[in-house]
């Protein structure tokens, strides 16, 4: 057992050269703020099981790994990208490689005017005064280790700006590539999409892994949806299955916004997701799809919030899980519909499908509505394949194993359907397929 | 072409067919009828090889071979066809996906080429033609949200589709109007063939005045109590199965 000094002492040599690096420069003004979350990350330390929020969660395969920071990982050639990029005409794609932005595999193609798409760390120089409106406004350093440490270490991750009353028609691709070392690393992207009134974007960000090996993925997603915005956002993960992945995304949505979030996991052997949606003005409308497809011993920890702080908004969570091996899901959805939040309407579901006899399922829906006037529902099934579907199937002639896979992928084909970026749709229909295939 | 002996099968430790023996030749339609609860389901779905059922005696041969054998989808691919009683639904899976799939497994079976999507679509427009089923359906999932009408006729249109040596049609004419009545009645006319065999399961007369079936068998409490001509089906729409019944147990009571 590593003990929180030494998990302290540990990062304190990491922050100290981020300090002396060229981010550190980069991010000069935002010294202070990554002082007090070194040090409320030193307070809190990593989230133990008696901690409720972290419950079914245990991080000590985090806290024992003695991680050292990402190595640069140079030399990966657009080969190697390939297969990882969007076959989506007119994609904007930037790359990152062990959470560092190289500008010689992105293709941002051309944009719209006004529109940025860049490194955050260039941006901290080059667009300092959004960057500086906004990071760190949304992800919360005081109850969240992560999160807290994520600021901490802050270095480099996507930066996506679109100013008022544009449409970025085709996606934007964020791709994170990881590369394995000799010793186990970590890194912890920061991410800051800020979208301006009337706009309208899709962005997918997606987490993969070059190779195996122990890796630590702490990214931090901040994204402002401005009054009357259409977002659509993806976060995807198929990172290597020894890689560990906590993620936090922070929405933040303003008058009349419609995002819509889809968080679609394959990768990791620890995997927390975390969203934070704040409802924060009227008439906004947020959906939080998710789909985790696990095997093995992976586990992956669903955690969403989403605070509907003022009347006339909707959330719609639907998020589901197929579970084979003895792998471990958690799904843990909270809405907090606050005072006056009327006419909240607000819906939650959350379905899994055990394939397997050692597969465990936690679900666990948390309501709290402090206005009279809402519509605030929620539902969780967990089963099995239904016999009498796979005898339906066998009864005409289709194998059992193939019975099986079709009436899985139907259960996660619900969700791929939701998926509006077609390639990526397509994508993700065949590495479903690929993983059903016996 | 489907011989049962002495077939035993229990649920849960529960008896339900106790020595069925039954001989339906190629090129015959056969009609199995009897009070609710006799066991007619439970044979037809035995026949398709539904494990939940145990068959703790007798044999079932299918054109020679061990029928008890063989995994459901082995028997499908062998020819055996059953039209469920109740028919699942398959949310999320349509049913051009799902009839596709079933036939290339079968053709498969059998040494055949696949259909690709293109020559699916054509054969299995044709079929819909037959059963007057709108090809908008092929695009639903199968039987979700259907009728219980359209689910029967989507039965039938899988058995046209897939065409089996021997199809059991469980009850697939209940609670049929008159117009879809004669489309079931017409699927399965076109299936009549030398070298095939139908087994209708109903309660009804009114489906055997558009399939005259060559036998007729009575099930009473887990056994053939009756067989005879299609002349049977009528004796008993008007006088009911209680004369069975009561003759059945009559047998039953001279023999203790
Ligand atoms: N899966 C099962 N589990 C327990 N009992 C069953 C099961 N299937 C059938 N049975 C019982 O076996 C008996 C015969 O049922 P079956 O469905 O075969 O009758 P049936 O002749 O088809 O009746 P119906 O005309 O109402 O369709 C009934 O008593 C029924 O309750
Ligand atoms: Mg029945």
């Amino acid at each position: 057992m590593v003990g929180l000094k030494d998990i302290s002492d540990t990062y304190r040599s990491h922050l100290a050269r981020v300090e002396k690096s060229d981010a550190g420069d980069a991010f000069r003004w935002l010294h202070p703020l990554r002082e007090a979350a070194f040090a409320r990350f030193c307070e809190l330390g990593f989230p133990s099981v008696r901690d409720e929020e972290w419950r079914f969660t245990n991080t000590a395969p985090i806290a024992n790994t003695a991680f050292a920071p990402a190595p640069s990982g140079e030399g990966v050639d657009a080969d190697q990208v390939a297969p990882f990029t969007l076959r989506e005409p007119g994609a904007h794609r930037i790359v990152f490689v062990n959470g560092r932005f190289v500008p010689a595999l992105s293709a941002a193609g051309s944009l719209p005017g006004g529109v940025i798409l860049g490194g955050l760390c260039d941006a901290a120089r080059e667009h300092r005064l959004i960057v500086e409106a906004h990071l760190g406004q949304y992800a919360t350093i005081e109850n969240h280790a992560f999160s807290a440490l994520n600021t901490a270490m802050l270095e480099d991750g996507a930066f996506v700006y679109v100013p008022k009353g544009t449409v970025v028609d085709a996606p934007i691709h964020l791709l994170f590539l990881s590369v394995a070392d000799a010793a186990p690393w970590v890194a912890h992207p920061r991410n800051l999409i800020v979208t301006e009134t009337s706009s309208q974007a899709t962005i997918v960000e997606t987490y993969a892994a070059l190779d195996g090996g122990v890796q630590f993925t702490n990214a931090v997603t901040e994204i402002v949806a401005g009054e009357n915005t259409v977002i659509d956002h993806y976060r995807v993960g198929c990172e290597s299955t020894e890689a560990f992945h906590v993620g936090a995304l922070h929405l933040h949505l303003r008058r009349s916004s419609t995002l819509t979030s889809h968080s679609i996991i394959f990768g990791g052997a620890l995997v927390r997701n975390d969203i934070h949606a704040n409802l924060a003005e009227e008439d906004c409308e947020c959906t939080l799809n998710g789909l985790y497809m696990i095997e093995g011993t992976q586990h992956v920890d669903n955690h969403l919030v989403i605070d509907h702080a003022k009347p006339h908004c909707r959330s719609w969570e639907y998020f589901k899980g197929i579970l084979d091996g003895k792998s471990r899901g958690v799904f843990s959805g909270r809405i907090n519909v606050h005072e006056n939040a009327q006419k909240t309407d607000a819906k939650q579901t959350n379905m899994s499908l055990l394939l397997s006899d050692h597969a465990q399922v936690q679900s666990k829906p948390q309501l709290e509505i402090f206005a009279d006037d809402v519509k605030c529902t929620h539902g969780a099934t967990i089963g099995q394949l239904d016999d009498e579907a796979v005898f339906y199937l066998r009864s005409r002639g289709i194998k059992r194993e193939d019975a099986r896979s079709l009436l899985t992928f139907a259960f996660a084909g619900e969700n791929l359907n939701k998926i509006r970026v077609a390639s990526l749709r397509a994508q993700l229909e065949q590495h479903v397929r690929i993983k059903l295939s016996p | 072409m489907l011989e049962i002996r002495n077939l035993h099968v229990a649920v849960d430790g529960n008896e339900i067919l106790k020595g069925v023996d039954l001989k339906v030749g190629a090129g015959e339609v056969h009609s199995l009828m009897g009070p609710n609860g006799s066991g007619k389901s439970t044979l037809a779905q035995v026949l398709a090889g539904r494990e939940t059922y145990e068959v703790t005696d007798g044999e079932v041969l299918f054109n020679g071979k061990d029928l008890l054998d063989l995994s459901p989808d082995e028997r499908a691919c062998e020819g055996v066809f059953m039209a469920f009683q109740y028919p699942v639904e398959i949310p999320g899976v349509t049913t051009n996906y799902f009839l596709r799939a079933a036939l290339n497994a079968i053709r498969k079976y059998r040494g055949e080429d696949e259909l690709d999507a293109f020559d699916f679509i054509e054969f299995v427009k044709e079929k819909a033609r037959v059963v007057a089923i709108d090809n908008s359906l092929l695009q639903r999932a199968v039987n979700d949200g259907f009728s219980g009408g359209e689910k029967k006729r989507n039965e039938i249109f899988q058995m046209a589709v897939l065409e089996p040596k021997l199809a059991i049609l469980d009850e697939t004419d209940s609670g049929l109007d008159i117009d879809a009545l004669k489309i079931v009645a017409e699927g399965v006319n076109k299936l009549r063939a030398p070298d095939r065999a139908i087994i209708l399961i109903t309660h009804y007369q009114r489906l055997l005045n558009y399939i005259v079936p060559d036998a007729v068998h009575v099930l009473v409490d887990g056994r053939i109590a009756k067989s005879g001509g299609k002349e049977l089906a009528l004796e008993l729409e008007t006088d009911g199965y209680t004369k069975i019944a009561g003759q059945r147990a009559a047998v039953e009571t001279e023999k203790v």
